[in-house]
């Protein structure tokens, strides 16, 4: 933990041009290693797109995103594909829940941790004794990842059949599973009710604290945004409006105007 | 010039009768967003439909206008209603599962219908009477338009404006555009989806009666299977010009009439049919949604 | 209250029987016929009162199956008579002595079915089991991977034409030599098994980018532009008389006549079938078929995971191509005879029409599918004409009253050892 302060990811200049639209407009920002942080703003306002271009779903138009995970030197990641930024070691969720819902909880998990393995076409036909250790290895860990998420009584229930919030926690889980350094979470407590919002917020922390995943989130539930995060980003319009911490956040006008319009 | 000016024309008029047939596809795509593989059937029983009537009429020795109004008549009517009883039955208990359910079912349609005529009347191919008059104005050009060709064409004109018409101006035609943009949304404006999805059925299947009995008299014969060929290559035109867009069937139809067209007549006419694949392949290859098609982000 | 909704069901009955009535009459009374260029039209009116019960009877029927059908899903699986039974038989096949025994019955019963019945129906059972390897590959492809593959046909004449063009023009030098022209055959096999594939993936270079019906109707055309090349290289491919006198593949340097190469066609095919779902099992639980599943469920999450789509697609087209391949040399060598009209869109719709009728994604579903459709046809020769009508009723019912097929899949399930989930997991399931 020597350099707390150099960030993990920094966006630079960014933009992104639907047609005639300008969704993000010049927006910079960095995270640092270890700290949550929120990316708030009223509906619209460009941040599910900042993700995607993040992410690799998009590619943005102009400007940098560049991710600096260990010591070594920055490294440029836009407009690579989203497998690539993956292997990378940024993970995300999906406002719009999208998990595997034909496939079982476990099996969901199982393929976040698909490029822990290596395994082709050939050994899987063959199973020698390395591919069935592996395939085992593989089980048991995303068996421990679903316990760690408090999912450990669904793994063979169909992901389609789950509760709401659970759906939401398994995303999670997956997106954990591919290991990331970085969790972008979109909306993770959308459509929950206080109690399963106040357990997704433990959560949240422990992920952080215990696995030393920094986490970005997008969140329009703002006793949660104001509860978890240390720096809020505030977006509108596609752009940067306001950055800080919660209390500064809370009392800015400009926020209030975004927010509440004149 | 003057061979290019011919195979032209000739194109033109086969890309009129795809586009009457690619109609229906688009539509009822652009709404269910459902191949119906069925379409073709539909437009084989509209051509059967007006060789049974018609030769019922004549020998009852009913004059010739009147014959050819009513079979024509006769035609959309029963292509309109086999398109809407086989949404009811076939489609709509499918509605909402995948879409790969009411593929298979629409071929189990294709099968029934190709096999109701094959069994109730016959397997054989029968001549198509020509119904259609003789124009006197075109000899001076028929080398290049014969009477048939320029009805194919005059019809398809007209047919194209009315329905332009329909889905630009009318109540209907707003409501099945609100529904093909946003299902749920027009749902809880008050759009009546079963409604609007019949109505697109008829419409569909109306047309592709028209384009029956055109194609029938053009090529002067019909039997239970050309429902098979001519609905893949409508569907094949369909989705060159953007499925779900109708201006792009109509574009789709002509140009896949004028590759057939001019690739018979300066290549080979042994590879009819595969011109129009390879076409479709090469234009899906430099634009994935089809020529008009719209390229849509999907939402993230 | 239940007499007076029957009445009303019965009402609305004979007013849809009044619509088909309308519907049908011109093509159920009416018959045109064609002379001299005029059309004749007699009248069966015979057939009208038919036409009015069947209706009537189908109408009703049809309407209180929905019925049942739409409230089915309200209540969580409604035990039904046939429940104790299925759980009896699974709970007997859990265990392993008995399935060893009623895998042993019905190995010996696969052993002994030519003799038992005779060439003729072994060489429809060799028919319908090339479509079991036909269906389990085309399983891969649209059942895992989720690619709608409508152009499947043209890998199976693919793997046809390889061993038909291996006989054609390296069968005389084979001859010449004094090389058992029966050795072909297994040549062929591996070489059209690398050529599908080879053309598995040249197909899906050009599709990569497109999604769902796009993908469906450019296979579509890659099919049909197959079988026109092979229909119109006259010289090379003998054009549509096609290829024939393909050798059946000889018993160790020996010739056999047609009623045991049969039978020995049946076996290698037995085996080939064995070895497909073997391997298909295996690819299925696997890390790869996972992936495959998981583009099936959804391609931007997919790839969210870190999985490469394009190499998934490469790899699912390729997959599903080999066992066309396989199953083409077959059938070249059961028939000994091919040309292009066996490889028409409709026998890649066939095929399709399998697995989904099976169960898409199942390995059970596709093997039952694929027998039903190619053996029951075979077996209601009374009915021949009618066969393919009936065929598209029972594909309609069955896709709306069991949409996940006759044999759906079973998905695997894990057990911990770990105490903590057990209690849970048992609540989990109320």
């Amino acid at each position: 933990m020597t350099n707390t302060n150099a960030p993990i990811l920094e966006i630079k200049n960014l933009s992104m041009v639907f047609g005639g639209l300008r969704a993000i407009d010049d927006v910079s920002l960095h995270i640092k290693k270890g700290e949550i942080c929120a990316l708030i703003g009223p509906n619209g306002a460009g941040k599910t797109t900042i993700f995607n271009c993040i992410t690799g779903v998009y590619k943005p138009t102009e400007g940098s995103v560049a991710i600096q995970p260990g010591d070594g030197p920055a490294e440029h990641i836009h407009g690579l594909k989203p497998n690539i930024i993956n292997r990378k070691g940024l993970a995300r969720t999906f406002q719009n829940i999208r998990l595997f819902s034909n496939m079982t909880v476990l099996e969901n998990v199982m393929i976040g941790r698909h490029n822990s393995l290596q395994a082709g076409i050939f050994k899987a036909i063959i199973r020698d004794r390395a591919t069935r250790e592996e395939e085992q290895r593989l089980i048991d860990e995303s068996h421990e990842i679903l316990k760690k998420m408090g999912l450990a009584m669904f793994i063979n229930e169909t992901a389609r059949n789950l509760p709401y919030g659970a759906q939401r926690r398994l995303e999670i889980a997956r997106a954990l599973a591919t290991d990331p350094f970085l969790l972008l979470l979109d909306e993770p407590v959308a459509g929950m009710n206080p109690h399963e919002t106040k357990e997704l917020e433990e959560t949240i922390n422990l992920i952080r604290d215990r696995e030393n995943v920094t986490i970005l989130l997008i969140e329009h539930d703002m006793s949660l945004v104001m509860n978890v995060s240390e720096r809020i980003y505030v977006l509108d319009y596609g752009r940067l409006i306001a950055e800080g911490p919660p209390v500064e956040i809370k009392s800015n006008p400009e926020v209030i105007k975004a927010y509440l319009g004149e | 010039m003057d061979y290019f000016l011919k195979l032209f024309l000739s194109g033109t008029a086969k890309g009129s009768i795809y586009a009457l047939i690619a109609l229906g596809y688009t539509m009822v795509y652009g709404i269910v967003q459902l191949i119906n593989f069925a379409h073709g059937e539909v437009y084989m029983i509209g051509g059967f439909t007006a060789l049974i009537v018609g030769g019922f009429l004549f020998s009852l020795g009913v004059s010739t206008p009147v014959v050819l109004l009513v079979s024509i008549l006769a035609a959309v009517l029963y292509s309109a209603a086999f398109g809407f009883t086989i949404e009811r039955v076939a489609y709509r208990p499918l509605r909402n599962k995948t879409r790969l359910s009411a593929l298979i079912s629409a071929i189990g349609i294709s099968l029934i219908l190709q096999n109701f005529i094959l069994l109730a009347q016959t397997e054989k191919y029968l001549s198509f009477p020509s119904y259609l008059p003789e124009l006197k104005f075109l000899l001076p050009v028929r080398e290049y338009i014969n009477s048939t060709q320029f009805i194919i064409l005059v019809t398809t004109a007209i047919v194209m404006v009315a329905l332009t018409f329909l889905i630009k101006f009318t109540r209907i035609g707003k409501a099945m555009r609100a529904t093909a943009q946003d299902k749920q949304m027009a749902l809880l404006v008050g759009v009546n989806i079963n409604q609007v999805i019949s109505v697109t059925f008829i419409i569909g299947s109306a047309l592709a009666a028209i384009g029956g009995i055109l194609i029938c008299s053009y090529m002067g014969q019909i039997n239970y299977y050309i429902g098979f060929v001519a609905g893949i290559k409508a569907f094949v035109a369909a989705v060159l010009g953007g499925i779900g867009s109708i201006p792009g069937a109509v574009l789709g139809s002509f140009i896949l009439g004028w590759t057939e067209s001019l690739g018979t007549g300066y290549i080979s006419s042994d590879y009819e049919d595969a011109f129009a694949f390879i076409i479709l392949i090469l234009i899906l290859i430099l634009k994935p949604d089809g020529i008009l098609g719209k390229n849509q982000k999907q939402k993230v | 209250m239940i007499h007076k909704n029957l009445a009303k069901e019965l009402a609305a009955s004979a007013l849809q029987m009044v619509w088909f009535i309308v519907l049908l009459f011109p093509f159920l009374v009416m018959k045109v016929s064609v002379t001299a260029g005029t059309a004749l039209v007699r009248f069966r009116w015979g057939s009208l009162p038919a036409i009015a019960i069947v209706s009537f009877i189908a109408s009703f029927a049809w309407g209180r199956a929905l019925e049942w059908n739409s409230h089915r899903g309200d209540k969580e699986q409604k035990r039904t008579p046939l429940t104790p039974i299925k759980e009896a038989i699974a709970a007997a096949l859990a265990r392993k002595p008995i399935r060893r025994v009623v895998l042993l019955v019905l190995l010996a019963a696969v052993a002994v079915y030519p003799f038992a019945l005779g060439m003729y129906h072994t060489n429809i059972m060799i028919t319908a089991l090339i479509y079991v390897i036909l269906a389990l590959g085309l399983n891969i492809v649209v059942g895992l991977g989720g690619l709608l593959n409508l152009g499947y046909a043209a890998f199976f004449a693919v793997g046809a034409y390889t061993y038909g063009l291996l006989w054609k023009f390296v069968g005389p030098s084979f001859v010449s030599a004094g090389i058992a022209t029966g050795w072909l055959f297994w040549i062929a096999l591996p070489i059209a098994g690398t050529i599908a594939v080879v053309f598995g993936i040249l197909l899906s270079l050009p599709v990569l980018r497109l999604r769902g019906d796009y993908l469906a109707i450019i296979t579509l055309a890659f099919g049909e532009i197959v079988r026109m090349v092979l229909q119109n290289s006259g010289p090379v491919t003998g054009g549509a008389t096609g290829i024939s006198l393909i050798p059946r593949p000889w018993l160790l340097g020996l010739k056999l006549p047609p009623k045991q190469a049969a039978t020995y066609i049946y076996y290698i095919v037995i085996v080939l079938v064995i070895l497909t779902i073997f391997v298909v099992r295996r690819i299925e639980d696997s890390r790869v078929g996972r992936a495959l599943e998981a583009m099936r469920e959804d391609e931007i999450a997919c790839e969210a995971m870190g999985i490469d789509l394009v190499r998934n697609k490469l790899s699912t087209f390729a997959l599903g191509a080999f066992w066309a391949g396989i199953a083409g040399v077959v059938l070249a060598a059961q028939t000994t005879y091919i040309n292009p009209d066996s490889f028409t869109l409709w026998e890649s719709i066939m095929v399709l029409m399998a697995i989904v009728i099976g169960g898409t994604g199942s390995i059970p579903g596709a093997i039952g599918g694929a027998l039903l459709l190619k053996l029951l046809p075979e077996y209601f020769r009374p009915l021949a004409q009618y066969r393919i009508l009936i065929y598209g009723v029972a594909m309609i019912v069955i896709i709306i009253f069991k949409p996940d097929g006759l044999f759906p899949r079973n998905r695997k399930k894990y057990t911990f050892d770990a105490q903590a989930t057990e209690p849970q997991a048992g609540e989990a399931q109320k």
